[in-house]
């Protein structure tokens, strides 16, 4: 348990020293928001029928703008040799590495939204239910994520690879995500959709944790 | 295959030197020992039985590298708080003594990106006290350091092999230990009669 720990706070320490990198993420999470005003026109009804997709694929695509410096950096240090070697379990490593992308990277998506839903319009009975889609569905992008970035080790341009890696794997979390929020809206229960999400989190941090361990493993052989 | 017919016992308080040129498989031997990769054919074998739970045996080494695993964003005491925390070894004194041993105490709190090459490499053999184990895997350890570095790390060396430490090091300069025993690698050369490794 010292170790997790140890990393974890290790991680968080690091992102808060190097702030820019978790700065740049919601900067680009506002930006990539805020363009669609532009590109759409300002029409209430128009904004308010796409505000939920757009803040979730905004947000996933912030997320994968974050994701490939999971594991490069301690990779190419060779930190990533002395993680492996810390006499328990590769798994721990990974588990405290996701547990610090979703605290520096997930808690200040979910932060933001709901600001920038306003600039989208989004009708006010949508606001708790898009946190809440949040809260559950970015543990999962997280889990997947790293997943993604721990088998693009050492490749030659990992970061476009990731994107095509991963991308596809966020379409049930897209989905389930918008659902909810649009469900809310009209009136219709979310809860169907908030389970699947929470759902998708459980099988990605069952399954997730192990592969990317056995993917670390590899890219350190 | 970079090596076979390879086969070799350290015991407590020994010292190994891998000797070979570049590209002979020191590095590989380390890495294997380590566990950091498996071999092809061939035992790793601890108290005369083999290793069966590579954790447990990664407990009991410490691999130093050519890749320094420093963090340039901490300092020099946090860069070895953060490994004697995360390894679970060690108690803070220990750190304060890595520190002085290898010249880095008047360094302690300077951000690791200020330090040079053989500073950086001092920093990851601080660790070697930082967090004792019994094992020391170091690979080419004199690489950048001066001779005042390298005669210290020559002393910490002798300590822990009066200790029963045991150290495999791979390196074509100095002499790092007295005694031991020197494997050259480039007599295992792999034949086609020769598809195995023994550890």
């Amino acid at each position: 348990m010292s170790a997790f720990s140890a990393l974890l706070s290790r991680d968080l320490r690091l992102a808060l020293r190097q702030s820019a990198d978790s700065l740049t993420v919601i900067a680009f999470f506002a930006i990539a928001t805020v363009l669609f005003p532009f590109g759409v026109g300002p029409e209430a009804e128009v904004l308010s029928r796409i505000a939920a997709g757009v803040v979730w694929v905004a947000a996933l695509l912030a997320a994968l703008l974050s994701l490939d410096r999971v594991f490069v950096v301690d990779f190419e240090d060779g930190t990533l040799d002395q993680l492996i070697l810390n006499g328990q379990s590769t798994v721990l490593v990974v588990l405290a590495k996701v547990l610090a992308h979703w605290l520096t990277t997930g808690v200040p998506l979910i932060i933001m939204s709901p600001v920038l839903a306003v600039t989208l319009q989004l009708p006010s009975e949508g606001y708790g239910v898009l946190v809440l889609a949040l809260l559950l569905g970015t543990p999962t992008v997280s889990l997947i994520g790293a997943l993604g970035a721990a088998l693009v080790l050492g490749a030659r341009r990992g970061g476009v690879l990731l994107s095509l890696l991963v991308l596809p794997l966020y379409i049930p979390v897209l989905i389930f995500g918008t659902a909810a929020i649009e469900a809310t809206i009209t009136g219709m229960p979310s809860q169907p959709m908030l389970s699947i999400l929470a759902g998708l989190a459980l099988i990605a941090a069952a399954l997730c944790p192990f592969a990317t361990a056995a993917a670390l493993r590899q890219a350190a052989e | 295959m970079v090596f076979a017919g390879l086969g070799f016992e350290l015991a407590a308080g020994g010292a190994m030197v891998l000797r070979g040129p570049n590209g002979s498989g020191k590095t590989t031997l380390l890495r294997l020992m380590a566990g950091l990769a498996r071999p092809v054919a061939g035992r790793l074998l601890w108290s005369n039985a083999p290793v069966e739970d590579p954790e447990a045996l990664a407990r009991r080494l410490r691999f130093i590298g050519h890749q320094d695993a420093i963090k340039t964003a901490f300092t020099v005491r946090e860069n070895l708080a953060f490994w004697a925390a995360f390894w679970g070894t060690g108690e803070p004194a220990l750190i304060d003594r890595a520190m002085d041993t290898f010249g880095l105490a008047a360094l302690a709190d300077f951000p690791a990106r200020l330090l040079s090459a053989g500073q950086r490499h001092r920093l990851a053999l601080a660790r070697l006290i930082a967090s004792p184990v019994p094992l020391w895997l170091l690979d080419e350890p004199a690489n950048a350091l001066d001779d005042r570095s390298t005669g210290a790390l020559t002393n910490t060396i002798a300590e822990h092999r009066a200790r029963g430490g045991m150290v495999v090091l791979a390196s074509h300069g100095a002499d790092l230990v007295t005694g031991g025993t020197t494997l050259a690698l480039d007599n295992f050369t792999p034949t086609a009669a020769q598809q195995w490794v023994e550890l």
